[in-house]
Parts: structure tokens; sequence; C-alpha cells
């Protein structure tokens, strides 16, 4: 903005200072905890089969997280990472898209990928690292990625996807695509400085891209309060001149909202958008958390009240799209599928030797190629120091 | 052919690059209108447009970022960095992004697009943070590519093939030849090969290697040498990563010494690496320890340059060590 455009109040003669809490910042609400639509609150664009199937992503999200925590603890997985209370934001945030827009995730969106029909056995190749791994077996399991779904791979560093995002969706832009990238992080992984290059590039650019933030309360063991001091993220949206929405992160229907009126926003004005989803996240960081060493059961059970999915549940209901049988029909169902995949996806084969050189470059190097060679004749030599290659080598 | 400097020479490459494909971009601090500090993307702005050539945020690691998006997405982004010595902001961006972005997924999603200039190096009497030579970090990160040309027909080149090669590339530009570095260069598209060194000049009793800026203290040094009837062997590596083990070690097999001359530091520089390659691949040729004439293990001084550089009176020096070992 040039500064002559700057928008300026009231000259003063006496030094007044603002902060971030000078901006009232409204939260869109559209379902009640009860599951009856506030007055007068804008329904998103949803029908009974859209609205099956944001739901039928719900349950297999909590089976597919209630089983694979379970493998873990029975020493069959190594790590998981559930997102238990926050699945509102990335099942309801993926609806408000088209099949074409580009998703840049953190971590904890698996739920994304359901809703795009990412396949059990996807899930459970790369968990298990076997070779049939999308990613070749490369990364912790939870580090999904799709070509096929618009999915990008997902890398643990934090914030990384934050300016790439900004980057993919200028390329849309100009390719003159309909599509948007959506960029999911959380509350903490906007104090990386990859959160500000990311949005301050995108808003200079204007780049149809949707950064959507999980403020779920926590970054591991270190809650918000010791993370930021202004008013969320979203007053930071606004300092980059970014349009910008908050949005109850438990309600499905206002997450939906936001999403769809951001990307028509984002594709039309070629602008990006911020998006804050209030929210909590119920469970552990990871398998290898324990929140109760720095939350109490308090907290927890007053965000448990807070159900994201209990609430659209009563919704589902009322409407009578959804009842208890069918409930408990799909849970049974799902849950045996995913008990079944387990034991197939941990019995497959870890991917061959060769594959610990292909894909740094194109073609591997000579270099690469030596080295690979030096390593068989070694494997050889001891086979029954690799078991899972020695058999294997040609 | 036409007479070019070496800035010229890129800006011509950058040229031939977005009038080939609308999808090519360049883009980085002061790169639009302006031309860049150093003007290589002089008249791009002008000619592609605003889209396609444009100044972006003081933000090293959101350009890589943005630019890693782009190339992700299946455009061509041509990112400058303003000086090598600013690259670190987005070190990130490079070693954890960048260069691992086709392993992690694998081959799902890439960013072999990806050409990242910058200008490096000293001589400009820019004092430790407008001199650095920083291409040993990145070779120390397996999925990038690093380059470096010494001359203008060089430069047009290799950046072609950077600009067209499937894996992304750290091109680094030896600014203290920008206008200095003046030769024929033709006017039409050609690329050199990346990973491939180049015998410069053939000899018999020392094989002097380096590459960059320094490729002209080295033919300076080798004349030097001539005179005292030495005949040195003068290789290019031009690229860093991957380097030319093969090229080198015949030479080294045939001269039976070596030489290797960088402007970074000495202590962990790719000099290093080259010395501790080439002492396994030719151990029995050898008729003297490989000498290594590097920067000095300091930050890059301003009031004594001359005296911290690895001109060619040190790496003469050495040559006749090496050769009266």
């Amino acid at each position: 903005m040039n500064r002559d455009e700057y928008k300026q109040g009231l000259d003063v003669h006496t030094p007044v200072f603002i902060d971030g809490h000078s901006v009232e910042i409204p939260v869109l609400k559209i379902l009640n905890h009860d599951g009856t639509v506030f007055p007068g609150a804008e329904l998103p664009e949803i029908n009974q089969e859209l609205a099956v199937k944001i739901y039928q992503s719900f349950v297999f999200h909590r089976v597919l997280d209630e089983r694979m925590v379970a493998s873990q603890r029975q020493g069959r997985l190594s790590f998981y990472l559930t997102a238990l209370g926050e699945e509102a934001t990335t099942i309801g945030g993926t609806a408000g898209l088209k099949p074409q827009d580009m998703i840049m995730a953190q971590y904890r969106e698996q739920g994304a990928l359901i809703f795009r029909g990412f396949s059990l056995e996807n899930f459970m190749n790369q968990m298990f690292s076997n070779e049939k791994d999308l990613g070749k077996g490369r990364q912790m399991p939870i580090h999904y990625g799709s070509n096929d779904l618009n999915y990008m791979t997902v890398s643990s560093p934090l914030a990384t996807q934050i300016p790439q995002a900004s980057g993919y969706a200028y390329g849309q832009k100009l390719q003159g695509l309909d599509a948007v990238t959506l960029c999911y992080f959380g509350e903490g992984a906007a104090s990386e400085g990859d959160f500000h290059a990311g949005l301050n590039m995108a808003a200079v650019h204007n780049a149809p891209v949707i950064f959507f933030c999980r403020n779920n309360g926590y970054a591991i063991s270190t809650p918000s309060d010791e993370q930021f001091r202004g008013n969320g993220i979203a007053s930071r949206g606004v300092g980059y001149g970014i349009k910008t929405i908050r949005v109850d992160g438990n309600d499905v229907l206002a997450v939906l909202k936001a999403t769809q009126v951001a990307r028509d926003y984002a594709v039309k004005e070629h602008k990006p958008v911020l998006i804050e989803g209030m929210t909590y996240r119920l469970g552990a960081h990871s398998t290898s958390d324990d929140p109760t060493g720095y939350r109490t059961r308090e907290e927890e059970d007053k965000w448990q009240k807070n159900d994201p999915v209990l609430r659209m549940k009563k919704w589902m209901e009322a409407n009578n799209w959804w009842d208890d049988s069918q409930e408990n029909e799909l849970k049974e169902q799902y849950k045996e599928k995913i008990l079944a995949a387990v034991k197939v996806a941990e019995k497959i084969d870890k991917p061959p030797v060769e594959d610990l050189i292909t894909d740094v470059y194109d073609i591997p190097t000579p270099q690469l190629t030596r080295q690979l060679n030096e390593l068989k004749e070694h494997i050889k030599k001891y086979p029954y120091a690799y078991p899972f290659t020695a058999g294997r080598i040609k | 052919m036409a007479q070019m400097n070496l800035l010229q020479a890129i800006n011509n490459a950058l040229d031939i690059a977005m009038s080939e494909n609308d999808r090519t971009l360049c883009f980085g601090e002061d790169v639009g209108h302006f031309g860049g500090v150093f003007r290589a993307t002089s008249g791009l702005q002008e000619k592609h447009g605003k889209a396609r050539c444009f100044n972006t945020p003081l933000v090293e690691q959101g350009i890589i970022g943005f630019a890693n998006g782009l190339a992700a997405q299946g455009s061509v982004p041509i990112a400058e960095i303003q000086f090598a010595d600013y690259i670190f902001p987005a070190f990130d961006q490079i070693v954890n992004e960048t260069a691992k972005f086709r392993y992690r997924s694998g081959n799902q999603f890439n960013v072999g697009n990806l050409t990242i200039r910058t200008p490096y190096g000293g001589g400009i009497a820019g004092g430790l943070y407008h001199s650095q030579s920083p291409e040993a970090y990145f070779a120390h990160t397996p999925g990038l590519k690093v380059v470096v040309p010494r001359n203008p027909y060089q430069a047009k080149g290799l950046l072609l093939a950077a600009i067209r090669d499937k894996n992304p590339v750290i091109f680094f530009e030896p600014k203290r030849l920008y206008r200095a570095s003046v030769g024929e260069v033709p006017e039409e598209d050609y690329q050199l090969p990346l990973g491939k060194a180049e015998v410069v000049k053939e000899g018999k009793d020392i094989t002097l290697l380096a590459w960059g800026a320094q490729m002209e203290i080295i033919e300076k040094a080798a004349d030097l040498a001539e005179k005292s009837g030495i005949s040195c062997e003068v290789i290019d590596l031009r690229s860093i990563l991957p380097w030319d083990v093969d090229t080198v070690s015949a030479s080294v097999i045939k001269t039976g010494r070596l030489l290797i001359n960088q402007e970074a530091p000495l202590t962990n520089g790719f000099a290093s690496e080259i010395a501790a390659t080439i002492q396994d691949e030719c151990f029995l040729h050898l008729e003297s320890p490989i000498e290594r004439v590097c920067g000095m293990d300091t930050p890059y001084p301003l009031a004594l340059e001359k005296e911290y550089v690895a001109d060619h009176l040190k790496v003469f020096e050495a040559i006749k060590r090496s050769v009266n070992f």
C-alpha cells in the first residue's frame, strides 16, 4: 500500500497507543451446542449428501485415531498423532474446497485426506513404511502425501509450507486456474518466521491462498498464552492487509461456511484470506506426549463438552439424516476394516534397498550409484544384520 | 557471437529462458523495474511483464519458500538472493525443503524446476557481509546441485542448463567478475553440462583445480609456474555438487600432484572434500601431499583483504612446495 493510502484515524495531540486488542474480532458461529442453528445464521451450501459425507468422515477419523493409538501402544507402530477435538477444522475446511484445490498441511490434518478419499491401504502403508507406501517408507508415520488428491506431502519442519502455499497459489493464479491453495498450520507454528514471510508474500503478490490456523491452544506442552501476546492469530492477518475471519473451530458449519466464502473470494479477487479456527487439542500432541503434566482435567472436561462431532450429530439427528444405529453399525464396520488393514500392512515388505538412493535427484548421481553398490556388497557379506533387504539383493 | 560481460551473459540467459516458457519467473529483492542491484535482471520486467519479473519483500526465507511452492506447482522459478551472504535466512527452506522435496514424497512432488541465483565472493571491498563463498554448506546437502561459472560464456551455458535441469540448482555468480570478465558469447541458445569439470589447459607436472572467480587466480599462477619450467594442468570444476571425480582423478593420475584453490575459508571447505576423495582414488599415484590454498579461517576482512585472499602468489608458492616435495 502506498504510504498516502494508509488509513489513519483522527489526528491527536496527546499520545494515544493502540494494540491488537483495540480491534474486536467477530467469531462466526452457526451451530449451537444443542445442534440448533443460531437465529439468523446464514447456512453454508450443504445438502444431506454432503452432510452425511462430512459426518462419516468424522466417524472414520475417530475410529482410525483410536485404533492407531492402540496399535502404537501394542508396539506395532512407532508413532501416531490424533486430531481428537479439532476434526471440524480439517474436514469442514476441506469440504469447503473443490477437488482441484491444493492442500498444504502441517501434520494433524488426516481429516482432510479422509474427506478426499485417501484409501485405508494408503494410510496404513504410510504408517507402516512398507514398500507400497506412496512416500517409499521415508518419513515417520502420519507424513502423508497424495498427488492424486492434491494433498502436498507433509514435512516435519514447522511452517515451511506457509510461504510455499503462497507460491503455489501464485502459480495457480498465473495459469488462470479455478483453483486455490489451502494451507493449514497451528497457532504455535505461527511463531515461526516462515508464517510471517508467507503471509506477507501472499498479500504483496495477491496469491489466492487460504491460510487456515487451527488454534488448538497448545504447541506440544506450551499453551498459547506462552506463545504470543496479541489478539490470537487473526489480528496478524489484519496487520498484513489480509482479509481475515475468526470462526468457532468446533462448529463444522461455521468452518464450512467460512471456507466456502473464502474460496470464492480468493478465486475471484486473487487475494489471500486468513481463517482462524478456535478449537482445542483434546488428545496428546502425539503418542510420545502425556498432557497430564501440563494441563488440568477440568480444562479438558470443559472442551470435551464442546465436542464438534457431537454438535454436528445433534444437528444431523434433528434433520433426520442420521441416527445411533447407523453410527454404531458404521463404527463396527470401520473398526473391522482398520484392524484387517493393519494386519495386512504390517506384513508387507520394507522398500527395496535401491530406494535408498532414488529420488534424491531425478537420476542417481555416479557417486550415489557407487555408494549403493558398495552397500550391497557389504550386505551380502553380513546378511543376518540386514534382514529386511539381504534376501532381495540381486 | 557478441562481446558480453558476465552480467550481460546472465541477463541474456534469463531472457532466453523467459521467452521460451511463459511459466518461467524471475523474482527477488529489487529484481523488478530496477533490474537488480547488479542489473542482472535489467529489462526483463519491461519485456516479460510485472507478473513474471517482480520485486519481493525483504525476506529470503519467503523468497525461497514462495519459489519452492511455485516449482512444486509446475512453474519455473528463478529466485535471486541479492548476496550469498544473505542466503542464510532461507537455509531451512533450501536444506529441509528444496533438497528433500522429491525424496520425501516418493517422487510424487518435486521442485526440480527451481534455480536460485546468488552473487558470491570477495574482491569488491564488501567486507564480511558482501564477500562470502558459502558453497560448502550447500554441498553437504543431498538433493541440491551447486554450480559456479568462471566467465560469461560459461555463465550463460551453465545457467540455461541449471534452469532446465530437473533438479533444484544453486547458481553462485562470481560478483567480482560481473563486469570485469568480458568475452565472446553466442547470442543463440546453448547449454553446458552440469556435473562435468573442464580441463582448461593441459599440463604434466601438477593439476591446479578451482572454480568460479578463482580460475583466473590459478591461471595466473600457472603462467608464473610455466616460467619456472613447471607444466600445470588447469581444471575448472564448474559443478560443486555433484562433482566430476573422474576428470579430476584422471588428471591427478597423469600429473601425480593436486592443488585446490578456493576462496572460502580452509577448514571444512569443499577443497577438503576433494582432497579426501582424491587421496582415496589416486593414493598410489600421488607424488606429494594435496595442497589446499584457501581463505583463512576468519570472517572475510575489509582493510586486509589483499593479505587474506588466496591469491596467485600463494598458489605459486604452493605449486613449488608440491613439485619440490
